[in-house]
This record gives C-alpha cells, structure tokens and sequence, in this order.
C-alpha cells in the first residue's frame, strides 16, 4: 500500500490499574507486518497497545504480543523493550497477550519474521518510555531534561545534585506528561546493552519445570466438556451418512453430529462426539459407522512413476533460464547427470492439536493454540456469526509449532463443535494419530533431475534442474515451490530451472524452513557431486562458484556472507588439517534462507553394517550485527540440527489411496537422545546488517552436510530421503 | 467404579472406567496437567511419571494398576522446583517449546536416583525413550551431568 499519508508512530500514556504507568504504542510498522500476514491491506490500527506498565513498586509488567512456539519470543520481544527501558531483567514481568489486530498489528510465528520485524520498534518504544520517565524526573526536580539520566535498575540520576528517583516514583507523574516522539527517541548503543546479547532464560521455564498448566492442552474450565472429531481418511472426503443417533445413547455422551465442509473458513466435513471425558469420546469413535464420500486417491507409488514420466517430457514451465545450458553441457570437461527424490513429511509438534471454544450469551471466547492467531480470529468471526467485538481469543503456549499451527484447521473446528454445544466450554483434542493423519504436509514430496557441468580448470559452468513437484492446475502446493533465486543461481553462467507438476490433492504447507528445508539437501548434495567430478576441495569449490560474476536475474545469496560462513565453519572444524580414521568423513554444506547465512560441517562415522554415528557438528553462522538472547539462539540451532538429522535418518510419510500409511511415532521414528549428536558447535559471524530471526535457517544445510560426511567416509552417494530406505541406520 | 490412587503424597478416590490409563486420569479427572499427552502408545514418553519410585508411562498403565501405589508426579517432584534436574533444568535453559520436558524430568529425576554418577551410555539408555520434537537432547544431557553435579562428558 502506498499513501502520501505520513506514516504513523505514537505513544500514549495513563494511568494503569493499581496506578501504574501504562505506555501504549501504535506503530505503521505492525500494521505492515499484518498487512503481510494477510496477503494485502488491513484496516489500521485504532488504538495503540498497552505494552508496558510501570508499577508503583518498581517492577514492569512487559505484554508479549507474538505466540510462544517455542521459538523464544515470549522472552526475547520483552528484552527488546527492557533494555532500552533500562531496567533490570529480575524485575521484568511478562504477560501474553490476547489476539487482537487493532491493538498488537502483527502477531504471528512464521517466516523467522519477529525479529527483523520488531527489533526498532521493541526498542525504540522501551526507549520512548524510559524518555517519559527522564523527563517526569526532570520536571519534579525542575532541571534540565538532558541533565538527567538513567542508571539501570529503573533509576533516573540527577548528576549535579546527587538525586535519583525510582521509575516506581515517577510514575504518577509521568502519566500527566505528553509522551515523545517515538521515532526521535535516542536508542541505546549496542556495546552498552545489558540484557540484548546475554544469556536469558525463558520466563516460562519455572512453570514448565514444575509442570504449570501453560499450554492449550492444558485447559480446565468449569462445566467443560471434551471433544473429538473424525474426518475422512482420504484427503476432502466428507460424510455421506453416519450412525450418529446410535453414539449419542452411549452413557458419558453429550452429543454426536456431522459437520459440514466449509472449505474458505478451514473447516473439514467430519462427525463430532462431545463428551464429559476426552476418554469416553474417543472411545466412542471405535462405534462410529461412517459412509464417507469423495476424497482423494493419490499414492505414493503413482507419485513416484508418474514424476519419472513428467522427467522425460517436456517441463511445463520454465522458472529460469540464463545463459545456454545445452551447450555448455556438450563442451564441458565433465558432466554428472543425479534424479534426487525426497518424501512427504509430517510436522508432528509433541502438543497435538487442541483448540477450547466457549459459546455463551451472544458471545464466543476461544483459546487458541496458532501461530496465526488473527487468521484463527477471521475464521471464527465468519463461522460463528458474531461480530470480532463479541469474540475474545486468548493465546497459549504451544506445545511446538514447525509451520504446522499455521493452518487453523482444528480452530474452525473447535469453534464448529462449540456452536453446536452452546452455553459450555468445549475443549476439542486430536489425538496423534488425527494429528499424523491430517496434517498440512511438509515437506511435500519432491523430484529433482538434475545435471550439470564443470570446465577443464574444475570450474561450474552448467547447471539444470527439471523440478517435479506436487501441485494442482499447474501450479505447485503450498512450499511445495522452488524459486529463481535459489543457489547456485547468478552464480553459474548457464543455468535452468524448469518445472513440471505432479497431480496432486493432498494437503500441504509450511514446515520449518519451507522449500529449504529439503532444497538445501539437493543442491549441496549435487554441488558436492560436481566438486569431486571437478577434482576440487568441497569448500574451496563452494568459494569458487561464490566468486563467479553474476549472472541473469540477481536477488538472493549475498556471495559475500556466504564465503564468510562457509570460510568459518571450515576454520572452525578443522576442514582439511584433521587425518580422520577409515571410515570417518566430514561433509559440508550452505544454505541461505530466512535472510539467515549458515554453512554447516557433519562428522560422521560409518560402519560396515551401514551405521551411522555423527560426531560432532559445527554451524557457522551470519544473522546479522546482534545475537539477541545467546541462550535461546544456540539452542535454536542445536534443535536444528538435531531435527535434519533426524529427518535425514529416517522420517518418511507414504501414502495409498488418498490417506496417510504412518499413525503414530512407532512407524515416525522421531531421532533420539542416544541418536542425536553429543556435540554441536555453533559460531556466530556478527556482521554489519540488520538482526533476524533463528527460528528456521540453521536447519537445511545439515541434511546434506550428513549426505556429504556419509559420501567423504564411505564414497556412497544417497539421492533419496530417508537414509534408511538405502540400509543405513543410527549407530 | 471407585479407585483410590496416591498421588504426590495425597489420597484421592476418582470414579472412572478401570482401563482408564492413569495419564487421563491425572490430567482430566485429578487436574494434575504436567503429565502430558503426547502418542498414547508408550513411544514419546511425555506422560512419565514415578511409579514406586520408576519411571513409568503413564498411557500404558491402566487406573486400576495404579491403584494403591505411591505414584509421583512433576507437580510433586519437589515442593517448590528446588529438585537438582528442575534446578539445572532452569540454568542450562534446557526448554525450547516444553511440553516433552515435564517428562524429560522425571525420566532423569528415576535415572538419577539410581545411578547418581550417570555416564554419557547410562543417560542414552534412561532418556531413549522420551522424545523431544524441538531437539534439546544436548542441554538435556548436560543437564543430568549438571544435576549429578559433573562435567559433562564431551563439552
């Protein structure tokens, strides 16, 4: 959207409840960061967001507006403003917020987007009111504003005549005073923070530590009744008839109904059975007698002939062409010709989906568990018929996200079921196996036939890759997507993506690092095929395509920061200036995504019986001038880690006839602790760009870092996923 | 049918089905919701709890081979979080999402009163049998060392 109108950044202050100072703030950007969530324009913001609130006894009450996947934003916004507040953290207290787009703008877990989204605004609000309350100090002392100052710990220092005043002081002044300019607020230099770029723990580690009810799941509401819901196996079947008056005799059973499609607003046809206890309604799913119509017919075996099929014909379309890749393939020195093949994947948080819905009075109150609570908000505005000012929409920690609480699927239905059961609040939960069996899938599965060339001197020279990918109508699923810019585009003269699609009606969309999740590993494992076919050094390789001139469409890898992350985990690891014994290999490789740098190294040792042993991993990586909370951010890379790997070792979803084969973790073998890697390094490159996010980057590269370690110790190169289905397991 | 359950310490009569698996009983009828739901099948190990002192899932034991024995869970690890795991749980900032690590706790907490002086093999077989999706195996690792009041073995 452009205007000429100004854009828009202002505080208000006033009294809170207990006689604080609250500080609220309206800010354009949020209502930019909305606007991207929406796909398009939203309506302003009417009223700024309470966001602090000083109290009297010196302690801050900090509102946490995004929702709390496990990502670390609970903890990591309200650090933003507690820094340039100057306060100290111990006296810092957090609250979630409601969903509520006319007072938060954005809220949403997705894109690793927090960060570069909200680190000024976080900061710069802190900073507006830690000016408010300068200058309240300023004015009850009758002294210059600038002869004042902070002085951590929420004090405010008159140098001059040996005065400080508490924040807890000032309060009842400040809220009297007009507030500052939010954009001329004077930020705090980065080498004098105190909190950004240290270790904070979580704030909600005391209560998951001593098992606190915190999550959706964990809802206890009076008169509260339990909900599940059976949908069709196969994917957009909807219910022909159903035994419904023969569950609603069962004892312990409220009631038993079918549910209509309502495909704009998410909802799933299916059959809903509302009980007193969640036990008593899920074992009343073993008496329904459902006739099921329509759905989808997909199979993975027909998945898989058919993209073998699309490989021979001509591509559908072409994503980008640069330079004369036909060509280049017949003059090249040497040439290596790989199909890659990757799975279906489920995304499997350990909270399965739950969603509470309470109608009562005219009125809807919701707690939900989404990463898009403001969509989860639209859907059940449209489904329930009430205005968004008779709906209330509270936030829960979830229990893990991954992309899969994007989709608010199980919200619709939660809100469906409670229309129908009104006056009491109604705690619908899936169990694993609906959450495996209608998942919205990623990765999707995917098909890469690639080749490519290098000249006499070693150098890439051609590159190409015909895509096969699920989608519908000639266009691909959801993340089921490769872009123009992925690398090594711009970086070899000649160039191709083509594309073509495979028929497909399953359902998919966002998992961790979508698209690079699994691009990653076809492109480094390629890139490593045509490094040895060159007879280079994998990173020196890697560096060299780096220094290639661009070519055609630029946009994407910044050559670089690539070359610094790529030049550091090798320095880091020992690449090239370690003997490893017989049978030991170490692999490499990089991936840009999120607007993240990482280039990962994977030590591996395999033994004859194909067992597989990661000994250590090191990530090296560039996210910018700040790491903000150096707990969470390591941890964030750790878990990326561990989670390619397992993913790479053994995570596959098949399907016949429409539905999904695996139910449960017996046949999901999620990695485990005596699977995963003891150690993984993780080193920063702090550079002079803009901090962002964590959530996603670190993961892709370590999938063909394993690949690669696997080739360098074993000379077996794997161009499917998973590892098992080519004999290897954990060690 | 009525069953008498001791749980943390506290007797308490729940009226429930017999193959109740003692995991709902906890959560819906006892209000106890740190035991968490995760798989159903005894795979992910989210519901642990102790079970005359052993780590136990608690969706593999029925109400009625619960009833009667001393059962412990993360609610009555410690009366105020003050257990070594829960303690060096929030040192190390072990949790990312932390739904898994109530379970993760307890597991460790069973290991530890055992085998007080674990090695890195001693947690790989105590802790194999609780998943966690976010992937915190490295902190929880050192967490048990940190709790067993050793350096970790590799770090």
């Amino acid at each position: 959207m452009t205007s000429n109108v100004n854009r828009r950044n202002f505080l208000k202050v006033s009294v809170a409840a207990g006689g604080g100072l609250m500080i609220a703030m309206y800010t354009d950007a949020f209502a930019d960061l909305l606007a991207q969530g929406r796909g398009g324009p939203p309506p302003p913001p009417l009223e700024p967001s309470a966001f602090i609130v000083i109290n009297k006894d010196n302690t801050v009450t900090i509102t946490a507006k995004n929702p709390e996947i496990g990502q670390g934003i609970k903890t990591m916004l309200p650090m933003l403003i507690a820094e340039e507040l100057d306060v100290d953290w111990k006296d810092v207290r957090v609250v979630q917020s409601d969903v509520d787009s006319a007072k938060y703008g954005g809220q949403s877990a997705g894109g690793s987007t927090a960060t570069p989204g909200n680190y000024m605004p976080m900061r710069q609000l802190g900073a507006a009111a830690r000016a408010q309350l300068m200058a309240a100090a300023a004015a009850t002392w009758n002294v210059p504003e600038s002869s004042v100052m902070t002085m951590g710990g929420g004090t405010v220092m008159h140098h001059a005549s040996n005065r400080n005043l508490k924040y807890g002081e000032l309060v009842a002044k400040a809220a009297t005073m007009p507030a500052p300019a939010l954009a001329s607020v004077t930020l705090k230099e980065p080498k004098t923070f105190q909190i950004i770029g240290t270790k904070v723990p979580s704030v909600d580690n005391p209560a998951i530590v001593t098992g606190k009810p915190l999550f959706g799941m964990d809802m206890n509401l009076p008169g509260m009744k339990f909900a599940v819901y059976e949908k069709c196996p196969a994917f957009g079947g909807t219910v022909a008839s159903a035994n419904t008056a023969d569950i609603k005799k069962m004892p312990g059973i409220v009631d038993c109904f079918v549910v209509e499609p309502n495909p704009q607003n998410s909802l799933s046809g299916g059959v809903a059975i509302v009980a007193d206890s969640w036990w008593t309604a899920q074992n009343a799913r073993k008496s329904l007698k459902i006739t099921w119509t329509g759905g989808a017919d997909n199979s993975t075996a027909a998945f898989d002939t058919n993209a073998v099929a699309l490989s021979k014909a001509a591509p559908q379309s072409v994503t980008r062409n640069d330079g004369d890749v036909d060509a280049a393939l017949k003059s090249a020195a040497k040439t290596v010709t790989a199909a890659y093949q990757y799975p279906f994947l489920v995304h499997a948080p350990m909270e399965p989906m739950n969603c509470t819905s309470k109608f009562a009075d005219g009125k809807l109150e919701v707690w939900a568990t989404s990463q898009t609570p403001q969509q989860a908000f639209q859907i059940a505005t449209r489904l329930s018929g009430l205005d968004a000012g008779a709906i209330t929409m509270h936030m829960q920690r979830m229990g893990g996200g991954f992309g899969r609480r994007l989709a608010n699927d199980y919200i619709a239905e939660s809100v469906a079921i409670a229309k129908m059961v009104s006056g009491v609040p109604v705690h619908l939960r899936w169990s694993r196996e609906d959450d495996m069996a209608h998942d919205v899938y990623n990765r999707a599965g995917g098909w890469h036939f690639l080749s490519g060339g290098v000249d006499a001197a070693g150098k890439l020279v051609a590159w190409r890759d015909h895509f096969v990918t699920v989608g519908s109508q000639s266009r691909p699923s959801g993340s089921a997507t490769l872009g123009n810019t992925e690398f090594p585009a711009k970086f070899v003269p000649n160039f191709s993506i083509v594309q073509s699609i495979n028929e497909s009606a399953i359902p998919t969309g966002p998992n961790r690092a979508p698209g690079s999740n699994v691009l990653a590993f076809v492109m480094q494992s390629f890139m490593d095929e045509l490094a040895h076919a060159a007879g280079h050094d994998p990173v020196a390789f890697r560096l060299a395509v780096l220094d290639t001139p661009p070519t055609g469409a630029n946009g994407g890898v910044d050559a670089e920061r690539a070359k610094g992350v790529v030049r550091l985990v090798a320095e880091k690891s020992g690449w090239g200036k370690r003997t490893l014994p017989k049978g030991t290999g170490m692999g490499i490789a990089f991936h840009f995504s999120h607007r993240g740098y990482f280039a990962e190294v994977v030590e591996a040792t395999v033994d004859a019986q194909k067992r597989v042993k990661v000994n250590k991993v090191w990530v090296a990586a560039d996210v910018g001038s700040q790491i903000i909370n150096t707990s969470n951010a390591v941890n964030q890379c750790e878990g990326s880690v561990v989670d390619g790997l397992g993913q790479a070792m053994s995570l596959e979803m098949t399907l016949d006839a429409g539905a999904m084969q695996q139910h449960n973790f017996n046949t999901y073998p999620l990695i485990r602790m005596r699977q995963a890697p003891v150690a993984i390094q993780v080193d920063w490159l702090l550079s002079d760009n803009s901090p962002t996010g964590l959530g996603e980057p670190a993961m892709p590269p370590v999938i063909p870092a394993l690949c690669n370690a696997i080739f360098a110790a074993t000379g077996d190169r794997v161009r499917s996923l998973p590892l098992s289905k080519h004999g290897y397991s954990w060690a | 049918m009525a069953y008498t359950l001791n749980v943390n310490g506290k007797t308490q009569t729940v009226d429930v089905p017999g193959d109740m698996p003692l995991l709902w009983v906890l959560r819906d009828s006892l209000h106890l919701y740190g035991t968490k739901y995760g798989c159903g099948i005894g795979q992910c190990g989210a519901c642990t709890v102790h079970i005359r002192g052993r780590a136990a899932r608690a969706c593999q034991v029925t109400v009625q081979n619960a009833a009667n024995a001393p059962i412990v869970t993360i609610e009555g690890l410690s009366a105020d979080g003050t257990h070594p795991v829960q303690k060096a749980w929030m040192d190390l900032d072990v949790p990312q999402c932390g739904y898994c690590q109530a379970g993760q706790i307890m597991s460790a907490a069973a290991l530890l009163a055992t085998t007080p002086k674990p090695t890195d093999a001693d947690i790989d077989g105590a802790m194999s049998g609780n998943i966690c999706r976010c992937g915190t195996y490295t902190r929880i690792r050192e967490g048990i060392h940190r709790a067993a009041g050793q350096k970790a073995e590799a770090l």
